[in-house]
């Protein structure tokens, strides 16, 4: 049976049995021309390229992570040297004035010991009241006064 | 019978469905899609999944409708897959449909019936486009394929009234189309 007989009873409209009859010719004139066409094995460069994009990503994570973990190493011995560096020079403040506190201490304790050697202890008395009296801030300069004009105290 | 000659009958059994049946499953794949391409892929696939399954074809319907099934639901995971790989070049292949209406065979036909034709496939191709999924695919089955109500029933999964309310809506576009252009 034709195509149009079948339709006859379906489609009422010649126009649109027409229409329909050619479309399906046309499906099928395409269809078996491009079933036919000879056919080429191609190897997709697609997936080559995907296979390299994926490479190449993955190198540049790695070198990447490489890369942050040695900048990450150096920060940290930066930093290490940095406060190995400010401990020695607190250290070496810290010296410092203890030697020079030794140092006004043996230079004080001589004169001391000479006048031992003088053999008298009103002597020392004397000189260690002298001492006391230098230390004494200038505003108590008249109080300091006041004491030696009423005597001994 | 062995092992080995029931699986040796099978092949053979599946290799003439093939032979058979493989130019129409292309040709509604290539209506569907118009992607040479895509249509030639599916095609492979379909068959494909048939080999796999073809111990558990019963035979309650026909091996065509049995197969045109398998198209169909190719053809639905493509579309849901495209929707998110919307940047594929898939539709770059689509061939556009003055390209398609370009297609007659070599009739009787003097330059202005052949003019005429032409005008009218494209038409009938826009109307084809403006369609939806389960519109056109009836309307291929029925027009192009040429199946009858209950086979197309039994591929899309659909009741022969909702096939016969989708073939309506899709004449009276294609009806539409062709006024139109009157």
């Amino acid at each position: 049976m034709n195509f149009r007989d079948k339709l006859a009873g379906e489609i009422e409209d010649p126009v649109v049995a027409g229409a329909l009859e050619n479309f399906k010719a046309s499906v099928d004139a395409w269809s078996e021309a491009a079933y036919s066409r000879p056919r080429k094995a191609v190897k997709t460069a697609r997936h080559s390229w995907r296979l390299a994009a994926s490479w190449a990503l993955g190198c540049v994570l790695a070198a990447g992570s490489l890369a942050g973990s040695l900048y990450e190493r150096h920060q940290q011995q930066e930093l290490a040297r940095i406060a190995a560096e400010k401990a020695a020079q607190k250290a070496a403040q810290g010296l410092a004035p203890a030697k020079q506190s030794a140092a006004e201490t043996v230079t004080d304790k001589r004169p001391t010991a000479a006048m031992n050697a003088n053999g008298g202890d009103e002597d020392l008395l004397a000189t260690v009241d002298s001492d006391v009296s230098r230390v004494v801030p200038a505003a108590m300069d008249p109080l300091a006064q006041l004491m030696n004009e009423n005597g001994n105290e | 019978m062995t092992v080995e000659a029931a699986e040796e009958i099978a092949a053979q059994e599946f290799a003439s469905i093939v032979e058979s049946h493989r130019p129409q499953i292309f040709r509604f794949l290539l209506a569907s899609l118009r992607d040479l391409d895509l249509a030639e892929t599916l095609t492979q696939e379909c068959f494909l999944k048939a080999h796999r399954n073809w111990k558990r074809f019963r035979g309650e319907s026909s091996a065509m409708t049995w197969l045109m099934r398998i198209a169909i639901n190719l053809q639905k995971d493509h579309w849901r897959n495209r929707r998110l790989q919307f940047w594929r070049h898939t539709q770059a292949n689509a061939v556009d449909v003055n390209e398609a209406s370009e297609w007659l065979p070599n009739g009787e036909r003097n330059a202005e019936q052949q003019m005429l034709a032409r005008e009218q496939v494209a038409q009938v191709w826009k109307s084809v486009e403006s369609l939806s999924g389960r519109q056109r695919t009836v309307f291929l089955l029925r027009y192009v394929e040429e199946r009858e109500l209950s086979e197309i029933a039994r591929a899309t999964g659909l009741s022969e009234g909702t096939v016969k309310a989708h073939l309506s809506r899709a004449l009276g576009r294609v009806r539409a189309q062709l006024r139109g252009t009157r």
